[in-house]
């Protein structure tokens, strides 16, 4: 499709990438907030909690939250630069460096997970 | 002409605004043949009806601004050789405006945003359109003076208006080439409307509306970027803003 | 609330978010190192108000922020637009924040 051959460089991937981190992390963040106010009911709740999280599949899920997390919060301050620091030339380098933020983190939460 | 000449395969959008489809020509290629130079063989030697706007040829008057191969570009100035693939173009009319014919594009709407974001100069020493007894000193070392040269060449040719997904998706947008303007004007310093500018441009239809994909500033022809003017623009009613005095 | 407020309102936020994200993260990876337990958690947070004021100005900013930012998504690509649905946003951005700060309290008061 036409459209997309115009949107093929660093910047307008990385409006889509925040974009779109920013849209799973919005319906997340309730979800999120909900269930740990409903699991904070005394220790015991929580650990229960804890321990039904402990499953592979909510791993995985755990792990790409942080690199959504990871990839929107570079990718926003690559928007502040932008917008309140007037940054111009070097925004492929924020782009570039916004991704390897988001991959170092997903990265670190892994092995940490492991430790 | 002894051997064959290399033929381009250029696709060509025929209709009007209530629709089209893509058309086949073949084209000679020539040694330094631009985009324009493909349209006018078309329509002279091949189509006379075929419809396309363009005026000065050489990238000064900012009318010949077409689809070439999915990217917003300034035909006249865009080499065959640059843009072709496995020498084939497809031509299409700017997206994001109304298409009167083919490739000729209604730019009424483009220029009546120029109009809302407040893009004429309105001089402080001669409110009422007088002359100003003097020339304005404007030092070219100021940085108002270089915020304003940096986006004053802009020729209208409505590229990044057509290449932007927000005018696209918000359809009351400005877009980047009205508010650049208003930016230069802000950074005017013998311009007397800044707030009244300020006012215009702010909210979901103005500078507040982008998101900073930068497809204007990576496909202007000027070398422009509206995106960080339209950053400028945000900057400045930052604290305005808060204090909900800009409508 | 205005378009030019409700943005002034995201940036603002956007900055909190910037430092409140990196502790977040950090806290985070520093939390699962060796499993996450209910006891270790709540000896962190019990009783402490740094921890509550910090995780509920973060809850309050995320929930703004989140929501203003769906209100444009949803504008652009649903065509939701309009004093009605911006209402909502803010509703829902206050309902979240509310979540937020409930579950901070319940792991301050456990």
């Amino acid at each position: 499709m036409s459209d997309w051959r115009r949107r093929s460089h660093p910047a307008w991937i990385a409006f889509l990438v925040h974009r779109l981190s920013g849209l799973a992390l919005a319906l997340f963040l309730p979800v999120h907030f909900w269930a740990l106010g409903q699991a904070i009911q005394g220790e015991a709740a929580l650990e229960g909690f804890l321990r039904w999280s402990d499953n592979p599949v909510l791993k995985v899920a755990e792990t790409v939250l942080v690199i959504l997390l990871a990839a929107h919060l570079a990718g926003g301050l690559r928007v502040l630069a932008l917008e309140f620091l007037g940054w111009r030339a070097q925004q492929k380098t924020m782009v570039a460096a916004s991704a390897g933020v988001a991959f170092a983190a997903g990265l670190l939460f892994l092995l940490n997970l492991g430790a | 002409m002894g051997e064959a000449t290399a033929m381009l395969r250029v696709k060509v959008w025929r209709g009007n605004a209530e629709g089209g489809a893509m058309a086949d020509y073949a084209v000679p290629a020539r040694a330094n043949q631009t985009v324009l130079d493909v349209v006018t063989h078309i329509q002279r030697e091949v189509d006379p009806t075929l419809a396309y706007r363009f005026a000065c040829r050489v990238g000064m008057c900012g009318s010949c601004a077409m689809v070439v191969n999915g990217r917003p570009r300034w035909t006249c100035r865009t080499h065959v050789s640059r843009v072709a693939q496995d020498g084939a173009l497809e031509l299409r009319p700017l997206s994001n405006l109304p298409v009167i014919r083919d490739l000729a594009t209604d730019m009424a709407p483009f220029f009546d945003k120029w109009a809302k974001a407040r893009g004429t100069f309105q001089p402080k020493d001669a409110p009422d359109g007088s002359v100003p007894d003097d020339f304005a000193v404007v030092p070219p070392a100021t940085k108002q003076r270089q915020q304003a040269d940096a986006g004053i060449e802009c020729i209208g040719c409505g590229v990044c208006y057509s290449g932007c997904d927000i005018v696209a998706w918000n359809p009351d947008y400005l877009g980047p080439a009205a508010l650049n303007r208003a930016w230069t004007l802000v950074n005017d310093v013998r311009d007397g409307a800044r707030k009244d500018r300020l006012a215009a441009v702010a909210g979901d239809a103005g500078c507040h509306a982008c998101h900073s994909t930068q497809s204007c500033t990576a496909h202007c022809p000027k070398g422009i970027d509206p995106s960080g003017a339209i950053a400028g623009l945000k900057r400045s009613l930052f604290w305005p803003g808060f204090k909900g005095g800009v409508r | 609330m205005n378009g030019v407020q409700l943005w002034a309102v995201q940036r603002a936020t956007a900055m909190v978010l910037a430092l409140a994200v990196v502790v977040h993260l950090v806290t985070i990876l520093v939390a699962v190192r060796g499993g996450l337990s209910a006891a270790e958690i709540i000896g962190r947070t019990r009783g402490n108000w740094a921890w509550l004021g910090f995780y509920s100005v973060f809850a309050l900013a995320a929930g703004l922020h989140g929501a203003i930012g769906l209100r444009a998504i949803a504008a652009e690509w649903a065509g939701w637009r309009g004093r009605g649905y911006d209402l909502a946003w803010i509703g829902i951005a206050l309902l979240t924040a509310a979540f937020g700060i409930r579950a901070a309290w319940g792991l301050y008061s456990a």
